[in-house]
């Protein structure tokens, strides 16, 4: 149906693929995996023959008998939506927010076909993406619908006039693991209903565990190696491939234990935020002890960030109260506040945005040490960035100079610069590659034993919090619906909704979530 | 490379129209300062004899103007007055702009809104109008033309540095900051304006540019610094009085320079702003 013919493709001096070669046969979703910079995305995009300009291209791509490099700007129209369709990883910006659901639908289905009635196609095609009420749904626009919803009317836009290949640029990648669940369902269930091929780009194993056929592994550029889906996640072939799936965490992989209670050093009590009248968070308590560490996992919009933001003065509480070290924060002035920020840390989701760009890597660690006029800022530096297993090389960069392990390194090293009692790290590992994500997880694990700090780590990845906590806490809708050792909430969960979650939670094991899936119903 | 500064030198160099324009502005500052002491002419009396003469008449290489002084040395002359008003009101302007936009948007709040409404009280009365004020109530000179010009341009970049602000002051670099315990003045300090310097670079530019021309308008309501003095902008708007007359060189001459100057200075603000830019690689 769609073949990769020894393509390569670069830029300038960069080449993103190197003479890849694979095919896709009608019905079968083969998975394009691999992290980020491995060239997953753009040899996929080539088949769209939507490549920057300057991209420099050999080797042919052949869909449907023709050969796509050797079509016109006018064929490669005719070809796309038709032949061809794109789902992208975020509904949001790829829906106009200024047209209505139906309005989208009904040019994506007459752009390429006659029909006599498009609003009643696209009202079989929402039905047929599993939305309810779909007459009423072609009249919102898209910040009305949920993330899920949007990317369920992606997939109809996609499917409008019938393409033999779907390409899925990480399709569930910005939804929560429930939602991302039942699109995964969807895609299989139309891939079998419409026999359309599916080529799966993602970097989650757990994904194409549960929705592959075949798998196609990329590493730098380079297919280092293709099979069946079993073949390559059971028994891979490849070195780069047994790396890749050692560093998934794995839920039931965690060892630690709840400690013995002891004076806590965090206390949250009933905090309540609103926001113009909705509750982000809703009558919450929960307790860190000293060298502690409280997962606290929730999917987006269950109010885990906020909470967190609470614990630290970042927002204030609308009810209940925020105990640090056993100060009630908002009875403190700013000034009586300072002292207690020398004892916290904070490590933010996304290091490319929680570190200065215009200060060098020194720069940004020393700040706390500034702030609260440590002595020796060098030599404190110096061992900060040994610790964190950066060279001192380093030192001297700017953060967009480093890669994002190293970047998330240096802003666990500023984090750790005063020796605080309480860290609060907020996804610090979601926007890193799996890899990266584990070696900064072992080193996270390896520091908190060594300099026994306690701390909230804010997830909504079930594995990571497996990990490395204690106990845990799991949000929903603003509320803690169930909390307890990390034990008994991941291995006995009473609560419905943990059930959900970590049954919906992808393992990358191809057998084994497939079992999973029939058992979920 | 050896420190942020020979850095920032080479990618400055590396802009080959950022190097046109400081050698623009050179030639600008020598033409008006060296110039004089090369090329003497008398800029003070009058001589009505020789108005309006042609370019290259009696010795006169571009001419003389209505009042019989000679345009080269009147170029020198008004190209003093109008560099040095230029480039301070715009820098003066610029100053307070970036602190009172930076200081409304990362309070928010109330203090935001009434330091807004002065900005949005301020833009409702025309510039023109308190350069007329200004005018009557004192004699102008260039201190006080200076001032004037700054306090009443510094309005919009209050308004762009604002917003820069506001998008700023929530990104995790400057929240993790105050969880560390630093201030609003670290924070605005050290974190929001060097990161929207750019934004006060090209603002810079747009400033003294716009600065030079204001000292034309008042000039041309006859409440700019009194003759002798003169100023580019100045001598533009009297040339056109007599451009029925075809005196192409009482204008061409003082509009091309002013287009130098707006001209250099744009090109260097854009070379400065990648110059500072850290992520600059260089396109």
């Amino acid at each position: 149906m769609l073949d990769y013919h020894h393509l390569s493709i670069t830029f300038g001096d960069v080449e993103a693929a190197k003479a890849v070669s694979f095919s896709v046969r009608p019905g079968e979703v083969v998975a394009v995996v691999g992290e980020s910079g491995s060239g997953k995305t753009v040899t996929a995009m080539s088949a769209m023959g939507l490549l920057p300009r300057k991209a420099e291209v050999t080797g042919e791509i052949v869909l449907g008998g023709r050969n796509i490099r050797q079509l016109t700007n006018k064929e490669l129209r005719e070809l796309r939506g038709n032949e061809i369709a794109m789902v992208f990883q975020e509904p949001m910006t790829a829906l106009n927010p200024v047209h209505t659901i139906g309005w989208q639908l009904v040019e994506a289905i007459t752009l390429h076909q006659d029909i006599a009635d498009p609003k009643q196609k696209a009202v079989e095609l929402l039905t047929m993406v599993g939305l309810d009420r779909p007459e009423q749904r072609l009249k919102q626009y898209p910040h009305e619908l949920s993330g899920g919803m949007r990317q369920r009317v992606m997939i109809a836009m996609a499917i409008a006039c019938d393409p033999k290949v779907i390409i899925a640029d990480e399709p569930t990648t910005a939804l929560d693991v429930t939602v991302q669940a039942e699109i995964l369902d969807l895609l299989r269930e139309l891939k079998d209903r419409l026999g359309t091929a599916i080529v799966l780009i993602t970097h989650s194993m757990g994904v194409v565990a549960d929705l592959a056929d075949r798998v196609v592994v990329m590493y730098r550029g380079e297919v280092v190696e293709q099979g069946d889906v079993e073949d390559v996640l059971i028994r891979p072939g490849h070195d780069y491939t047994r790396r890749l799936l050692a560093a998934v965490p794995r839920l039931g992989s965690g060892s630690r234990q709840a400690e013995a209670a002891t004076e806590p050093v965090l206390k949250v009590r009933n905090l309540v935020v609103s926001f113009a009248g909705q509750r982000a968070v809703d009558d919450i308590s929960f307790e860190i002890g000293k060298g502690e560490v409280l997962g606290l996992v929730g999917e987006s919009g269950s109010g885990k960030t906020t909470a967190g933001r609470c614990t630290v003065g970042l927002q204030k509480p609308t009810h209940g109260s925020v105990e640090l070290f056993g100060q009630d924060i908002a009875r403190l002035s700013t000034r009586g506040m300072r002292p207690l920020t020398a004892r916290i840390g904070m490590i933010f989701q996304d290091p490319a945005s929680s570190l200065d760009p215009r200060m060098t890597v020194a720069e940004c660690v020393a700040e706390p040490l500034v702030l609260h006029k440590a002595k020796n800022h060098k030599e404190r530096i110096t061992e900060l960035l040994d610790a964190v297993e950066l060279g001192s090389v380093t030192r001297d960069r700017y953060p967009h100079e480093l890669s994002g392990g190293q970047r998330q390194r240096v802003s666990i090293a500023r984090a750790l610069a005063l020796d605080p009692d309480l860290l609060i790290a907020d996804e610090p590992t979601s926007a890193l590659d799996v890899s990266v994500q584990a070696s900064i997880l072992e080193l996270f694990l390896d520091l908190q034993r060594r300099l026994k700090f306690s701390c909230l780590f804010i997830s909504h990845d079930l594995a990571v919090v497996d990990m490395l906590a204690n106990r845990v806490a799991v949000m929903h809708k603003g509320r803690i619906v169930e909390q307890g050792s990390r034990a008994d909430v991941f291995g006995d969960p009473r609560e419905q909704y943990t059930k959900r979650l970590l049954a919906a939670a992808p393992v990358p094991d191809p057998v084994e979530q497939r079992e999973r899936r029939v058992s979920r119903g | 490379m050896s420190g942020p500064t020979a850095r920032r030198l080479k990618v400055f160099r590396r802009n080959k129209l950022a190097v046109a324009g400081i050698t623009m502005l050179g030639l600008l500052v020598l033409f008006c300062f060296a110039g004089p002491l090369v090329y003497h002419t008398e800029q003070v009396l009058t001589s009505l004899a020789d108005s309006k003469l042609e370019p290259g008449v009696n010795g006169h290489p571009l001419g003389t103007d209505d009042l019989g002084y000679d345009l080269l040395g009147r170029l020198m002359l008004g190209g003093q007055t109008s560099l040095v008003i230029g480039l301070a009101a715009g820098v003066l302007a610029t100053m307070i702009g970036t602190l009172w936009g930076t200081i409304a948007g990362y309070a928010g709040g109330w203090v935001d809104a009434v330091m807004m409404r002065i900005v949005d009280a301020g833009i409702a009365i025309p510039a023109l109008f308190l350069l007329v004020v200004a005018a009557a109530i004192a004699t102008p000179s260039v201190p006080m033309l200076i001032l004037v010009i700054g306090l009443v341009s510094w309005l919009v970049p209050a308004r762009l540095m604002r917003a820069e602000s506001i998008a700023l002051r929530s990104r995790a670099y400057v929240e993790s900051m105050k969880v560390m315990g630093g201030g609003s003045v670290r924070a605005i300090g050290k974190h929001i304006i060097p990161n929207a310097i750019g934004t006060v670079i090209v603002n810079v530019t747009f400033q003294i540019a716009d600065a030079v021309l204001l000292v034309a308008y008042v000039s041309f309501l006859g409440l700019g610094i009194p003759p002798p003095a003169a100023n580019w902008g100045g001598m533009l708007s009297e040339g056109l009085t007599y451009a029925h007359d075809g005196a192409w060189w009482l204008i061409l001459p003082p509009g091309l320079l002013i287009v130098m100057t707006v001209c250099a200075f744009n090109f260097i603000g854009d070379g400065l702003r990648d110059a500072f830019d850290v992520r600059f690689e260089g396109r």
